[in-house]
């Protein structure tokens, strides 16, 4: 029932502090990595669709039904669409308020679509972030974004903890001027570790609170299993990430606020046993914010 | 025959049929398949083990607005509001559970208000599937409503919601807590005027008296109720039949919600746009209980309907469609009517009514590269002022100004040191010369240092107190003159610390620097009052700033200072008390005036406590380490 490729990450004791092997081939990456390209490509024809008026419910909507289209019939989490100051997610006090709303889009907006594809166990996790219109603030940060992907993956090379590589997100969100705004989500995450999903007992697309049963069910099993080795499958700031970083598939997923602007990316991160790297760099934001850089 | 008439027809076969209303036949169609406007078409819909009695009128293509009556109501309370919705909307309403010709539940239990919900969101599923709807909801209906709309559900579900006279219970409780704890006169007689609207509540609570009044007479009296008290013309469909039952049964949901919830609220904020229609004349529900509705549905709008708890249904069914078809109209994309747009509370209307609180204002910030200095230089930004700031950190202030450009503000920038008495001359002069005689100066620049009196080395010393000290002194005689030179008055905000009055063994040098700061503007406040300058102290506690990354430490090595610094800066961050929020006590101690301001509850406990028993302060610093 269990996939053998990532059969012995359970297979490893408790208490045998030893870091799991990287558990991909390299059939396994080109999925994640096909998965990755597909899912953005929705997100690009979803924002190539989107135009003042639009609700973020209708928006959510059309980012499914793209994604349908494309043969996805599983989700980690049900597809998102923030508009306006919502993308900085202000006046949060529930993780209610992630759902898509009746929210429209208005001309000068920032939005971010989110979505999570999961395609024969293979899961992407994507975020896309834009604008209608003019807005310088949304440009600025559109350009900083990238600095933030080069600093984590940097980090996580040296091999620092987890929760240091947070802190120094941090510091430089500080630095920018920005605020973080990935300390809303659920636990404070900035990522999250990915497996792959193995076929499971319930039907694909039962969801509850907006995330798969079968996602909860994974992510229930890895957060056991990896808190019995003093990892967390959450990448957050807190104790559980005094770890050095889990050979895997992670999604990480920046996201930095200004005022009403809100902005993240999100994409898969390669954790090798001695090194780390970006699954793929032919993506929107990465292109975007050389575009802005180069034209300054 | 007329729409009501028609209506009326099909209310009484209904009427009629109430004895087989047991049976609990599931999505039963009834009535002929009439899609004309005013055409009543029945169906049951199940819900858990009960059936309920819903009605549907409209083009069912047209966005659906679900109607919930309240107690002790049946779907009819709407008739009106229903036949005028109808021309341009697939109207559904229903009988709620134990009223009209809905099953009843035996128990209390049963009446809760999540099952409530439940039958709320099982209506809209069969009625309207693929489209969320928009919820319109009175008196009880309005609670119950309330419950499905802070449900996750609703997310999908509920495309707005217009809510008449009944509060989320939850939210009520909160309500109550508040005033309840900080009992301002304001605050008591809000609760007194609610509480003597709710004397029927504490009626409903009595056992077998309530049920047994509805059934020995109120019932027969009601109409004379409805046409004294709330002033609806008497009407020969209403109320309905079944009010004895209905009222009876209906008690059961006082008794099965009232006090849980408003003894244990949990918190129920919504994501749903939310428009409220306060009845001003309403006997039951006070109009203060919507107050501070905004922090549980932040997408609000407040309008107000002079009717009282009944004759907004009953006498003014029209107006009420009017507001609920100009909301639903909006929420589906057309733009807001004027008396929609005007009703729109809180944030989303954009800060354009503070935009211009600082415009034409020129506002000097030192330290401005960082920290509380950022956050005060986009404060007055965001509001219209223009900068000068100065920092030692260039790339640090060269990013406040871009973004406060961003924020439309002109912004100079000059890298001075703050220590340096000619360079914050030079600095005044510069910014006279290019941008005018400031408004507010904000003395910010200072720096962290932590040491006991002996160990703190006579440099460090030194250092500390030019930067803290002679920074602040530096800038006030600078700008100060310079302002009451001009004659038009001024703002001058010095940063201290709770530090000033917070005796600590190892703060020795820092906390010296701060207490010193806030007696010079204490002597400065007395001399510049006649220029119309006003001088306030700030005083924070544990702000998340950049500080604790750049505070030095007396006696230790490179590797334990770092060690220090990022154990303080992880502490500050958990603390997390972000420097925005000094930066608004900041602009409010310009508008007020106000001499001292401490700053996070730290402080202000310190504040008093230093006030009250300084001697437990001295003792508290004798006995601590840190
Ligand atoms: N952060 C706190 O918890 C806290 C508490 C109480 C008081 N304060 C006071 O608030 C003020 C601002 O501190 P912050 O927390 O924002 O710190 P911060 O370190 O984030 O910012 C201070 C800024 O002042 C600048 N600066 C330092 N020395 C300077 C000099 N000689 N000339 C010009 N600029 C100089 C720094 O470069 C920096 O940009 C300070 O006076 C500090 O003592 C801070």
């Amino acid at each position: 029932m269990s996939d053998p490729r990532t059969h012995h990450r359970t297979g490893v004791r408790a208490g045998a502090g030893k870091p799991p092997a990287f558990p991909f081939d390299a059939h396994d990456l080109d999925r994640f990595r096909e998965l990755q390209q597909l899912a953005y490509r929705c997100a690009e024809r979803t924002a190539a669709w989107l135009e003042p008026g639009v609700t973020e419910r209708e928006a959510a909507r059309r980012l499914r039904r793209e994604l349908v289209a494309e043969g996805v019939q599983d989700f980690f989490h049900v597809p998102f669409a923030w508009f306006g100051d919502r993308t900085a997610f202000r006046h949060f006090h529930t993780p209610l308020q992630f759902f898509a709303t009746g929210r429209r889009l208005a001309e000068g907006m920032s939005y971010v679509l989110d979505c999570a594809p999961v395609v024969d166990g293979y899961t992407a996790d994507i975020g896309y972030a834009g604008k209608v219109g003019d807005n310088p603030v949304w440009d600025r940060i559109a350009e900083d974004l990238l600095e933030y992907r080069e600093l984590i993956v940097r980090l996580v090379r040296e091999r620092r903890t987890l929760n240091e590589v947070y802190a120094a997100v941090d510091a430089k969100i500080a630095q920018h001027g920005y605020d973080n705004r990935h300390q809303v989500y659920p636990g404070r995450v900035i990522g999250h570790q990915v497996t792959r999903m193995r076929e499971q007992r319930l039907p694909a697309g039962v969801n509850l609170f907006g995330f798969g049963v079968r996602t909860l069910q994974t992510l229930g099993r890895e957060l056991i299993s990896e808190r019995l080795h003093g990892r967390s499958p959450l990448w957050a700031d807190g104790r559980a990430s005094r770890h050095a970083p889990t050979p895997g598939l992670w999604a990480v997923e920046p996201h930095v606020g200004f005022r009403d602007v809100g902005l993240k990316f999100e994409e898969l991160l390669v954790v090798t046993e001695d090194d780390a790297y970006w699954l793929d760099d032919d993506l929107p934001h990465v292109h975007r914010g050389r575009a802005l850089a180069a034209a300054r | 025959m007329n729409g009501g008439d028609r209506m009326a027809t099909e209310r009484n076969k209904r009427n009629k049929r109430s004895d087989v209303r047991e049976s609990g036949a599931n999505e039963r169609q009834d009535g002929p398949a009439d899609t004309g406007a005013g055409a009543v078409r029945g169906r049951r819909v199940r819900s858990g083990a009960l059936s309920l009695a819903v009605y549907e009128q409209g083009d069912p293509t047209r966005p659906t607005v679900l109607l919930v009556h309240g107690y002790p109501d049946t779907h009819a309370v709407w008739d009106d509001v229903a036949a005028d919705l109808a021309v341009d909307h697939h109207v559904v309403r229903y009988d709620v559970r134990g009223a009209g010709a809905s099953n009843s539940p035996r128990t209390t239990e049963e009446y809760r208000l999540e099952l409530l919900a439940r039958d709320l969101f099982a209506v809209a599923d069969a009625t309207s599937p693929d489209r969320p709807v928009h919820v319109v909801a009175h008196d009880w209906g309005s609670i119950q409503a309330w419950e499905a709309v802070t449900d996750p559900r609703s997310a999908e579900r509920v495309a707005s919601y217009t809510t008449l006279s009944g509060p989320c219970l939850d939210h009520m409780g909160f309500w109550l807590r508040r005033r309840v704890r900080r009992p301002t006169p304001r605050h008591l007689k809000q609760l007194a005027a609610q509480g003597v609207h709710s004397w029927y509540i504490y009626l409903f609570h009595l056992p077998v008296l309530a049920p047994a009044a509805w059934r020995l007479g109120l019932a027969r009296a009601w109409p004379r109720v409805l046409r004294d008290l709330e002033r609806v013309t008497p009407r020969a469909d209403h109320p309905q039949r079944t009010l004895a039952g209905d009222a009876a049964r209906g008690v059961r949901l006082y008794r099965a919600n009232m006090l849980p919830r408003l003894l244990h609220p949990t918190p129920r904020p919504t994501a749903v746009p939310v428009q409220v229609i306060t009845l001003t004349d309403d006997h039951y529900v006070s109009p203060a209980l919507s107050e501070g509705l905004e922090e549980w549905a932040p997408h609000l709008w407040r309008r107000e309907l002079p009717a009282t708890h009944w004759s907004a249904l009953l006498e003014k069914g029209t107006t009420v469609a009017r507001m609920i078809r100009e909301f639903t109209a909006h929420q589906e994309g057309a733009p807001a009517a004027d008396a929609l747009a005007k009703a729109r509370t809180g944030r989303a209307q954009g800060p354009a009514g503070e935009a211009a609180e600082f415009a034409g204002k020129l506002v000097v910030i030192t330290g401005a590269g960082s920290g509380i200095g950022r956050a005060t230089a986009l404060a007055f930004a965001e509001r219209g002022a223009d900068l000068a700031l100065c920092d030692l950190d260039r790339d640090g202030l060269d990013r406040t100004a871009e973004l406060a450009r961003l924020l439309g503000a002109k912004a100079e920038t000059h890298r001075v040191d703050v220590s340096d008495a000619a360079a914050v001359q030079a600095f005044a002069a510069a910014v006279a010369d290019a941008q005018g005689v400031p408004d507010v100066v904000v003395n910010n620049a200072g720096i962290g240092h932590s040491g006991t009196f002996l160990e703190t080395t006579e440099e460090e010393w030194r250092r500390v107190l030019d930067v803290n000290l002679w920074g602040v002194i530096h800038g006030c005689r600078a700008f100060g003159a310079l302002m009451k030179e001009r004659g038009a008055g001024g703002h001058i905000v010095n940063l201290s610390s709770a530090a000033a009055y917070l005796p600590s063994k190892m703060l020795a040098a820092y906390a010296t620097s701060k207490a010193a700061v806030f007696m010079l503007s204490d002597c400065l406040r007395a001399e510049l009052a006649r220029d119309r300058i006003g001088v306030s102290t700030i005083c924070p506690g544990i702000v998340n700033t950049n500080i604790t990354r750049t505070t030095t430490f007396s006696g230790v090595d490179a590797a334990e200072q770092e060690r220090r610094q990022k154990k303080f800066s992880g502490l500050y961050a958990r603390r997390g008390f972000p420097p925005e929020k000094v930066a608004a006590e900041i602009l409010d101690a310009v508008r007020t005036g106000r001499a001292v301001v401490p700053v996070t509850v730290e402080a202000k406990a310190a504040r008093l406590v230093s006030r009250l028993a300084p001697g437990a302060l001295r003792l508290a610093a004798r006995l601590k380490v840190g």
